[in-house]
């Protein structure tokens, strides 16, 4: 399989083109959603029936507790139906879901995460994957999105404790925003070959002699929030590799566009919020800039075609679709990583060492270019924090983030968020390393079987999703240790947003001076990007380089 | 503010949240893509199921469709798809998820290299990479075009037609145009193979 680069250039170009077309009207509606007053009778209907009252707002500790309450009420309630589901109608004849297997798939899905440790043909019938999975892929995305509405209110509120209401928060972002952008998108997939019916289909084929059954599903429902919502789990073992969940390079080329869609244009909601565009286009100029040189970076490694395995082949094929190509599979690969989407269209685990590297390192960034739904734009807005405290030191004055002081607790706040997720990923790692289940269910040899054990912490804490397939995490220990490290790696950073939020939205806005360092602007886009960058280069590279980097720079 | 009972309480409204969320997102949601589907583009929406003559189903023209025997070795009669290691099963879509230094998979690229060169009776350098690798789902129903003129000859001599009649089928299979300048030039196995049966109807 050759890698063409006029294929890559152009998809690029094309890609770049629609979401810069697309950025300012869908950010424009995204704010107006946010900053939106009136319910309309529908809501209200919901809200009555829900028991929220829609026009109290709540300080960070109460918003915080809606936002870990309803995730907890969402792990519990699903994982019960898996359990249930051998007496549940729509099961397919699938059993009840073994307990390790649903504890870490509730999880998996209420996080954002969606790692599949099941496969999915064998374990889940229609109702799980339409009635839970489905379901939690919208409103994991929509907890995403309303945790930085809130960090955002408290950017741009001041001396008040509210912070906005979580439920009508949730309900307005998937009623208004994720559901009508997943009906359409659902509809271009059908169109295009995504299936979507409830039924399976045999075939007999006379000539040759061959009967299959031809899976069937509500799948195009579920791609389209798959993807939108950057969740990543797939209807089908395969996931967007599989035929049925992604037929062609078109679709394949429009998944990437709505993968990358929504964390894109957050940022210009966010400049609309806080009353300042500049602050959005810094913001998704550094996402861009990232973007474009880890794309540009994988495309390389994967062009590389490294291997011994990949050289006898003559070239690369092990886990590539023919139907894709090398240079979609390329951008599929960094847009899956960059985001916390963790779908793939090539198996990740067979790609050349350093373009497996290279999909670590995006997800070691903090998923922040363009990010999770919600999550990439706190994740850069905390590391742009980070590159405020630094340039105030290097000027000395006390740090300011848009008229708000950081202090000392805004600063702890912010250093914890960023220890947070590699020590989980180091933790988690470095223990299971030690242990010999990972030994036993990671089949690899040399550095890669690391790299099958890194990937998948790394994947779990960033709430990515996507793994290194060859390892299987199923058994009670790593299905715990990743059910661990997803939660961790999802709550404590939200815990520490919505603290931070609440701590800016008391403050009074304090007016510029001459020694406020602008936080908009090449000089400060380039030092948010360095920061960006040598924190994950400091927390990760010794680990990166028993992994990918061994493998790859030694063979 | 922080008590038992309030949690209590947000639970409550979680749940109904949850509930009524569920009936919404979980059951109209895809209810109505199913409904849309099935007006605007049924074929699809069915999993693109190809039909004979008398309507029976015999393929979905997106899955390899596969004769094969149970160590994997496909029949000789038709084109052959890529490896598999889901033995194209439509309902165990995988991957291989060997590493590309992986000693097993270096062994089995080897096996496979072998094997097809035997098989068309070429040198093994002559054989392309899709043709000794597994795809991504184990299920992709497209070759390159390397590998199906490779087995042109074979499948012509099995159907009794000319090597020409048959590689005028490849090419008509052969996808072109923009879809093969953004992903490459292939051809689907599944259809081609249709393709040759109706021509060849007395094998």
């Amino acid at each position: 399989m050759v890698f063409s680069i006029a294929s890559f250039v152009t998809q690029v170009a094309v890609l770049l083109l629609l979401l810069i077309l697309v950025h300012k009207p869908l950010g424009v509606y995204l704010a107006s959603v946010f900053e939106g007053k009136r319910s309309s009778r529908a809501e209200r209907l919901f809200y009555r029936l829900a028991g929220v009252d829609p026009n109290t707002e709540q300080s960070w500790s109460i918003y915080l507790r809606s936002v870990l309450v309803f995730s907890a009420v969402s792990i519990l309630v699903v994982f019960l139906l898996q359990r249930l589901q051998g007496v549940l109608p729509g099961n397919n004849s699938l059993p009840g879901v073994d307990p390790w297997t649903a504890m870490n798939t509730a999880i998996s899905f209420a996080t954002n995460t969606n790692w599949q440790t099941y496969v999915p043909e064998a374990t889940m019938g229609i109702f799980v994957q339409m009635c839970l999975l489905a379901v939690q892929n919208f409103l994991s995305a929509a907890v995403g999105i309303v945790v930085v509405v809130a960090l955002i209110r408290g950017i741009a509120r001041t001396r008040t404790d509210r912070l906005g209401n979580f439920w009508v928060d949730l309900a307005r972002i998937s009623f208004r925003v994720l559901l009508p952008m997943a009906v359409l998108a659902a509809i271009v997939m059908v169109i295009g070959g995504v299936v979507q019916n409830f039924w399976s289909t045999d075939v007999v084929n006379q000539a040759t002699g061959v009967t299959q059954t031809i899976p069937g599903g509500p799948v195009a429902s579920q791609e389209a929030i798959k993807i939108l919502g950057t969740n990543g789990g797939g209807y089908f073992n395969a996931n967007s590799a599989h035929p049925f969940e992604n037929p062609n390079v078109f679709i394949s080329m429009f998944e990437v566009f709505l993968i990358l869609l929504i964390p894109s244009a957050l940022p210009y909601a966010y400049g609309r919020m806080v009353g300042d565009q500049r602050q959005g286009y810094t913001v998704v100029g550094v996402m861009g800039t990232l973007w474009l040189t880890f794309t540009v970076l994988m495309a390389w490694a994967v062009a590389a075609a490294q291997g011994t395995a990949t050289a006898a082949a003559g070239g690369l094929g092990e886990g590539f679709e023919q139907r894709f190509g090398a240079a979609q599979s390329s951008i599929f690969a960094t847009a899956t990583t960059l985001t916390s989407t963790g779908a793939i269209n090539v198996a990740h685990d067979s790609l050349p060492p350093l373009a497996g590297g290279v999909a670590m390192v995006n997800m070691m960034l903090g998923e922040v270019a363009p990010g999770g739904t919600g999550s990439g734009l706190y994740g850069l807005l905390i590391l742009a924090i980070v590159s405020v405290f630094i340039a105030g030191l290097m000027v000395g004055r006390t740090p300011e983030f848009l008229g708000k002081k950081i202090g000392p607790r805004e600063m702890k706040l912010t250093a914890m968020y960023i220890l947070v997720t590699p020590v989980v990923v180091l933790a988690t790692a470095g223990i299971t390393v030690l242990l010999p289940d990972a030994v036993a269910n990671a089949p690899a040899s040399g550095p890669h079987q690391f790299s099958e054990v890194l990937y998948a912490f790394t994947s779990g804490a960033n709430n990515n999703g996507s793994a290194f397939g060859g390892i299987t995490t199923s058994g009670p220990y790593l299905s715990t240790m990743t059910g661990v490290a997803m939660l961790l790696g999802r709550f404590l950073p939200m815990v520490l947003v919505l603290a931070l939020a609440g701590s800016l939205a008391k403050q009074p806005k304090i007016p510029a001076s001459s020694g406020t360092v602008p936080t908009h602007g090449w000089l400060f886009g380039s030092l948010l990007l360095g920061v960006t960058v040598i924190m994950t280069a400091l927390s990760y590279f010794p680990a990166l380089s028993l992994g990918p980097l061994a493998e790859g720079l030694l063979k | 503010m922080n008590t038992l009972p309030g949690y209590l309480r947000q639970a409550g409204t979680a749940l109904r949240f949850l509930l009524l969320a569920t009936v919404v997102l979980g059951l109209i949601y895809p209810l109505a893509i199913f409904g849309i589907g099935q007006a605007v583009a049924p074929f699809q929406a069915n999993g693109s199921i190809v039909r004979d003559a008398a309507g029976k189903p015999v393929a979905s023209a997106l899955i390899a469709q596969v004769s094969a025997n149970d160590a994997g070795t496909q029949n000789p009669l038709w084109f052959h798809a890529r490896p598999s290691a889901a033995k194209w099963d439509p309902g165990a879509s995988t991957a291989s998820n060997l590493g590309p230094n992986d000693p097993k998979l270096l062994d089995a690229v080897k096996a496979n290299r072998s094997a097809v060169a035997a098989a068309e009776g070429v040198k093994e350098s002559d054989v392309p990479a899709d043709a000794v690798t597994a795809s991504g789902s184990g299920l992709d129903p497209q070759i390159s075009v390397a590998y199906a003129r490779l087995q042109v000859p074979r499948v012509a001599k099995a159907h009794g037609l000319s090597p020409e009649t048959v590689q005028a089928m490849v090419d008509r299979r052969t996808v072109s145009g923009l879809e093969a300048f953004l992903a490459q030039p292939s051809v689907n196995v599944t259809e081609l193979n249709l393709d040759v049966a109706a021509a060849a109807p007395a094998k």
